[in-house]
């Protein structure tokens, strides 16, 4: 597409994705009267929120979702248990280097880690778009920002996300594109990539992309012809503003109550004690996470008053770390594992916290009253600072205890 | 379009987890959700929030979840406009989608006070508190977003559109 930042389109997205609001999406798609959604191929439907069902009014709306999954023929729909829609988009391939991906939810920025254009959209705006197929976007300005270096030992992808967080702010990107780029991206996972573009959502990202390149692309192979081409920067194109960072640099880093950037390394923050540690999300639930975790774990025991909740990304996540022993690791290190999906990030189920309590957390948000009580404090950090603290019971620095191989 | 109402006062980044917590998202029923808004912030505003009353904010209102709920709980709960600094872009779609004004000022949130009555006009964008005599204009909304907005949001707006195709 030929367009200019600033300039307002009407774009058609490759694929459309909601979760527990469906139930809205429905809702309003009904109340347009349209018979049938444009393209049900291109929509994908999970359930993630709060599965299973915690209230009888959950599980009605669920039910509905299911009717309604049926009705209107889209089979690309995910059931209690199968995992986070922005873990499966990735893990079963519907998401594709060069796609434009709307999502109702904040955090579909998460699919740029494949070389997509994936943006966060409303309940209603979905419906929108499964009527009509389209809607309308400004193009964004975009900010580049370079990682070079390796990291630390004991320092991962989400100490990365904190440290921008520090730098930007939580409105640093808004309405903005980041794109990483820089000699430390070639080296990252798509795992990695993946809790960068998430935690953009955090610094007001409309998108993040990490332009595809050949770790992403033997994905695809053997898949046919991709749809589109792989979004690049133009070799000319220009930039809103441009961020150099040496990794090197970074240490474990903890984002503290309640906002993103009130961020700072692991020591500033440590000796606080927990209650309850948690590790899982789109941000960090997935296998590559709970290895970090497990090699942290192994062989020592959560600190008694504090309560480790772990929550694979997904059922292939979870199937993956049965085999590898890390579950197994977790549980008899006096963790609990809870079933795939978003878990107690919400503060809806599974891990709502109490007034007076904290929580160091591997997801995204540490917003008051996010987790339960307004009263309770919410402390955002890696899984491997997570681990850490959850042996020590207070929050504590993983270089200490994470074996120097990892 | 204009209303009439009191002001209430925010500071920045008012997130959508404060606009309304995740754990009374299991009831869509707009009443319930307005019997919460901005409880994260303020007790008192569900309470004592009238008809015609405008929010004003700093940056960034409407940050983190896309949960659309945060525009429903004001919009039920009476709110006529949000005016900020600036706003998180899926707040901002979703409030336009929904049918409520969200107006971009640069000085609003300086020059208003808690309890102001103040007069909003959106088509003009401007808004003035008759008692203190302040008045300021107001950054007006895309005209792509108007149509949207004076259609009474996404939903009458594409019915609309596609009863017009359908004739034509």
């Amino acid at each position: 597409m030929n367009a200019k930042a600033g300039q307002i389109v009407e774009a058609a997205p490759d694929l459309a994705f909601s979760h527990e609001n469906t139930f809205l999406v429905g809702k309003s798609f009904s109340e347009l009267g349209v018979a049938q959604i444009w393209d049900p191929s291109k929509v994908v439907v999970v359930l993630d929120h709060r599965t299973p069902a915690n209230t009888i009014q959950t599980a009605a709306a669920h039910a509905r979702i299911r009717q309604l999954v049926k009705e209107l023929g889209i089979e690309k729909f995910f059931d209690v248990g199968e995992g986070i829609c922005h873990q499966l988009l990735i893990e079963r391939g519907l998401a594709k280097p060069g796609q434009l991906i709307l999502g109702a939810d904040s955090h579909t920025t998460t699919a740029g880690a494949i070389g997509a254009f994936a943006t966060g959209i409303g309940a209603t705006e979905m419906a929108g778009v499964w009527a009509i197929g389209s809607l309308w976007l400004k193009i964004p300005e975009t900010i580049r920002v370079s990682l070079n270096g390796h990291l630390a030992h004991g320092c991962f992808p989400k100490d990365v996300s904190l440290h921008l967080a520090s730098v930007l702010g939580p409105s640093g990107a808004e309405y903005k594109c980041i794109e990483f780029t820089g000699g430390h991206i070639i080296d990252t996972t798509i795992s990695g990539r993946m809790v960068l573009c998430n935690m953009a959502a955090e610094i007001g990202a409309k998108a993040a992309v990490v332009p595809a390149d050949s770790t992403v692309m033997v994905r695809y192979v053997g898949c046919g012809p991709l749809p589109c081409e792989p979004v690049q920067s133009d070799p000319d194109a220009s930039f809103e503003d441009k961020l150099d960072v040496n990794v090197s640099k970074i240490p474990p880093m903890v984002s503290g109550p309640h906002q993103i950037d009130k961020v700072g390394s692991v020591e500033k923050f440590e000796g606080v004690s927990v209650n309850q540690a948690f590790i899982g999300t789109c941000t960090n639930g997935r296998l590559e996470d709970l290895v970090v975790a497990s090699s942290i774990l192994k062989g020592r025991k959560v600190a008694n008053g504090c309560r480790l909740i772990v929550v694979p990304a997904s059922r292939t996540v979870l199937e993956e770390a049965i085999d590898m022993g890390l579950i197994q690791t977790i549980l008899s290190a006096g963790g609990t594992i809870l079933p795939p999906g978003c878990g107690p990030c919400l503060g809806a189920h599974e891990g709502v916290l109490a007034s007076g309590e904290v929580c160091i957390s591997s997801s995204n948000r540490n917003f008051r009253g996010r987790m339960g009580s307004e009263e309770a404090e919410i402390y955002l950090a890696s899984p491997a600072t997570v681990a850490a603290s959850a042996i020590k019971g207070k929050i504590s620095d993983p270089r200490e205890v994470l074996p120097s191989e990892l | 379009m204009s209303s009439k109402g009191r002001v209430w006062r925010f500071g920045d980044d008012v997130n959508t987890d404060l606009v309304i917590p995740g754990r009374y998202l299991d009831n869509y029923d707009p009443v319930h959700l307005a019997s919460h808004a901005m409880e994260g912030v303020s007790k008192e505003f569900a309470k004592n929030v009238r008809k015609g009353d405008t929010v004003i904010a700093g940056r960034n209102f409407g940050c983190g979840s896309s949960r659309e709920q945060a525009v429903v709980a004001l919009k039920r709960a009476g709110v006529s406009a949000v005016i900020a600094k600036s706003f998180a872009r899926i707040f901002y779609r979703n409030a336009i989608n929904l049918g409520l004004p969200v107006i971009i000022s640069s000085d609003a949130s300086d020059l208003f006070i808690d309890g102001d009555v103040v007069i909003i006009d959106t088509s003009e964008g401007v808004m003035m508190s008759e008692s203190r005599k302040v008045t300021t204009r107001m950054d007006p909304i895309p005209d792509h977003l108007r149509k949207i907005l004076d259609a009474g949001g996404l939903v009458p707006y594409i019915k609309e559109a596609l009863a017009g195709r359908a004739k034509a």
